[in-house]
């Protein structure tokens, strides 16, 4: 039987972390785009709350919950924008949102 | 303890002379540009009171100064105005220096300046630009001041240049005309090849000096400086004085910078008569006498001095020969006498030469004036071929111009004959056999010249074009008075320097003497006595025999001139076309120069260097680089995203490679 060692945990995040970089650089539905970001900040959170684990420490898992919940409030903001996107072009895709450029 | 004059001090005195003109100069200019506003001309009583006024009350206490500087025997030092610069030992105060050489040199300009004022009053009556005339006409009597009585190098540099300016302004007064106006800058440009030896001069008087670490706080460029210090000068004065002698080439119009003289009679002719035959061009002369003591020590620069001035004098006479514009002809005559005074400085006759300078600006200013009459009464033809006997239409014109040609010619007992037989005979005596022959050929060439002028403006019928014929008509009294004065002067003005030799006293030599005596050779013995009163006789009747040959050539015989001009062709275009010198300075300076700027300068230098790679192509790369990197800047969010990622695992991979 194999133990899981701190590294696994590691593993995983950088795995979800790829994933979601990937996903936000390659996606082009927004909602996917947000999905991609929840990703990112979960493997965030699953490496401070494997240091926390790790060292015995309870930080780690503290901070993890405040990013709970920023998660929860960005989302909150980021569905109206992407609502708000929806009623102004028709689409979600986010290539159609350009005007950035001069 | 101070004199006062009407509680006036010398000092202030003094500094009045060159200020009146100033402030003549001012107020005219003042009301000139006033009046321009509304479209009109300054009120003429003003301006003839403020332009003519000044000079004459600048004469006045010229004259009273002479008295005191003659009755105490010191020259005036005024106590330095302001200090105009001072960096380092450089010291530059501001003040005047009233001696002996310089009282005289301020008799000339402020009096015969006074009578071509009173002169101009007639000449410009019917000008539109009256007032403009007169302001300019003032800043030149204030610069040519300056120039004289300035106690250093520099402020007689700041008169030199601003005698430039208005004979500049003043050439090109006409400037509606674009021959007259290109006639001021041909002035301008010559002259400025001189200033830039006389810039490096001082530069390299103050550069030696500063050199030998003396104390210079007086003054370090002032004249008493340099003179107390000439040993130290000793192995620079002969750079320095050939650098000065350029200045004096162009502001005195001698070889090879005479060329915007005859150019520059394109001005209106008391402007000719002040400037360019009795003040301004004398300033060279001035100027060699004034350093007599640094060109003392380089017998070498005095030796390139008498021999360009004897060049000089015999080429710009021969030209003078052909000329049909009679103030063409005053104005080659004009650089033939220069000629005899750089002569006469050159040999280290430095008095004869000043007193040439005084005695010239008499008979010639008469000459140039009288020859403004002619062209006054004949409305303005200058041409010689379309006069002829004017003597009885304008009889005073006419006796003026008898005594002044007399005085030219150099017959006894007229002003020209002292001065120029003293240059002759100082230069024979010094040993320069050469140029006294050439000094000699000279006098016969311009007492041919001048009666050719004489005869065919005054003698023989007229042949002028009827309709001009009726109207001609003497001048006023404001331009005849002037012309009796000088006409007088150019009689009796060569008195004050009557040579031992012929039973005078040389009253103008012994005054000179403090300031010019370092020069002077002592030899006065009979036998050099003799000599002079040989040679003196020899030119008297060469001048005057060749004088009346060409009175009666040109009056009676004008069928030979046209048979000698018939045969000698040849030499007389050449003469004519004035040797093409300024053809041949066209084809060796001034081509080249358009060449090189138009091509070399303007089409490679501006345009593809400075506008092409500088201005331009500074502008070019930014905007490439902009454009390169615009194109990362696509407006799509995940691009930016993309870079934002490679950058931060470049970064960690900088970081943790």
């Amino acid at each position: 039987m194999m133990t899981i060692t701190l590294n696994h945990y590691l593993i995983v995040a950088a795995i979800l972390l790829s994933l979601g970089i990937l996903g936000v650089l390659f996606r082009r539905n927004a909602l996917i785009v947000f999905m991609s970001i929840e990703l990112m900040l979960n493997a965030g959170n699953l490496v401070l709350v494997a240091f926390s684990r790790h060292f015995g420490e309870m930080d780690g898992q503290v901070l993890a919950f405040f990013i709970i919940a920023l998660a929860a409030a960005e989302v909150s903001i980021g569905l109206a924008i992407i609502v708000s996107l929806f009623r102004q072009k028709g689409s979600i895709d986010i290539n159609s949102v350009s005007l950035m450029k001069g | 303890v101070e004199t006062l004059v009407f509680g006036i001090s010398i000092q202030t005195l003094a500094y009045l002379i060159p200020a009146l003109p100033l402030i003549g100069a001012l107020s005219n200019g003042a009301a000139t540009l006033i009046a321009r506003r509304r479209g009109k001309m300054a009120p003429k009583p003003f301006v003839t009171f403020m332009g003519v006024g000044t000079p004459l009350l600048a004469f006045a206490i010229t004259l009273f100064l002479f008295t005191v500087i003659q009755s105490s025997g010191n020259p005036i030092v005024t106590k330095s105005l302001f200090t105009w610069i001072e960096v380092g030992d450089l010291s530059v105060p501001v003040s005047l220096l009233l001696d002996q050489l310089s009282v005289v040199m301020t008799l000339v300009i402020t009096g015969v300046g006074s009578l071509i004022h009173i002169y101009s009053v007639g000449y410009m009556n019917h000008d539109k630009s009256y007032d403009r005339y007169f302001t300019y006409l003032n800043l030149f009597l204030f610069s040519m001041l300056i120039l004289v009585l300035g106690n250093n190098l520099p402020l007689m540099f700041i008169g030199w240049e601003g005698v430039g300016l208005c004979s500049y302004l003043l050439i090109g007064f006409w400037f509606e005309d674009p021959a007259k106006a290109s006639a001021g800058k041909k002035a301008f440009v010559v002259n400025r090849i001189g200033d830039f030896g006389f810039l490096l001069a001082m530069f390299l008087l103050y550069v030696t000096l500063s050199g030998h670490g003396i104390d210079m706080r007086a003054g370090s460029l002032n004249f008493s400086t340099l003179e107390a210090h000439q040993q130290l000068l000793a192995p620079i004065a002969t750079v320095a004085c050939l650098l000065l002698f350029v200045g004096a080439a162009g502001k005195s119009a001698q070889i090879p910078l005479y060329v915007w003289l005859p150019d520059a009679m394109a001005g209106p002719t008391p402007v000719s008569a002040l400037i360019h035959a009795a003040t301004m061009v004398t300033a060279g002369v001035y100027m060699i006498a004034r350093l007599n003591f640094l060109y003392l020590l380089s017998p070498e620069a005095m030796m390139v001095v008498a021999t360009v001035g004897a060049i000089t004098a015999l080429f710009a006479a021969t030209m003078g020969l052909a000329q049909n514009d009679i103030k063409k002809i005053l104005a080659y005559s004009t650089i033939s006498q220069l000629g005899y005074m750089f002569l006469a400085v050159g040999v280290g006759a430095f008095s004869a030469g000043i007193f040439h300078v005084v005695t010239h600006a008499f008979f010639k200013a008469c000459l140039f004036l009288g020859a403004g009459s002619v062209i006054h009464g004949l409305h303005e033809e200058q041409n010689i071929w379309k006069m002829g006997g004017l003597r009885r239409k304008m009889p005073v014109t006419f006796l003026t111009f008898l005594l002044a040609v007399a005085a030219i010619v150099g017959i006894v007992p007229f002003a020209g004959f002292f001065s120029k037989d003293e240059i002759l005979f100082q230069t024979f005596i010094r040993g320069h056999k050469v140029l006294w022959a050439m000094g000699f050929a000279t006098a016969g060439i311009t007492a041919f010249y001048m009666c050719r002028l004489f005869a065919l403006t005054f003698f023989g019928t007229s042949r002028m074009h009827p309709k001009v014929e009726e109207k001609v008509h003497e001048s006023p009294i404001s331009m005849t008075f002037p012309l009796l004065i000088l006409g007088i002067l150019s009689l009796v003005g060569g008195w004050v320097g009557i040579p031992e030799a012929l039973k005078g006293h040389n009253y103008f030599h012994h005054w000179l003497q403090p300031i010019l005596g370092a020069g002077h050779i002592v030899d006065m013995s009979e036998h050099a006595h003799g000599t002079e009163l040989i040679l003196a006789m020899a030119s008297f009747l060469w001048v005057f025999h060749i004088g009346l040959l060409a009175i009666i050539l040109y009056s009676q015989k004008l069928s030979w001139v046209d048979r000698l001009v018939f045969h000698f062709n040849g030499i007389y275009r050449t003469i004519q076309n004035k040797y093409y010198i300024d053809e041949i300075y066209n084809l060796i300076f001034i081509k080249p120069i358009h060449w090189l700027s138009r091509n070399i300068l303007w089409k490679f230098g501006d345009e593809q260097i400075i506008d092409g790679l500088m201005v331009n192509g500074s502008a070019k790369t930014a905007g490439l680089v902009g454009r390169l990197l615009s194109l990362f800047q696509t407006g799509w969010t995940q691009h930016y995203a993309l870079f934002l990622a490679v950058g931060t695992l470049a970064l960690i991979a900088y970081f943790i490679l």
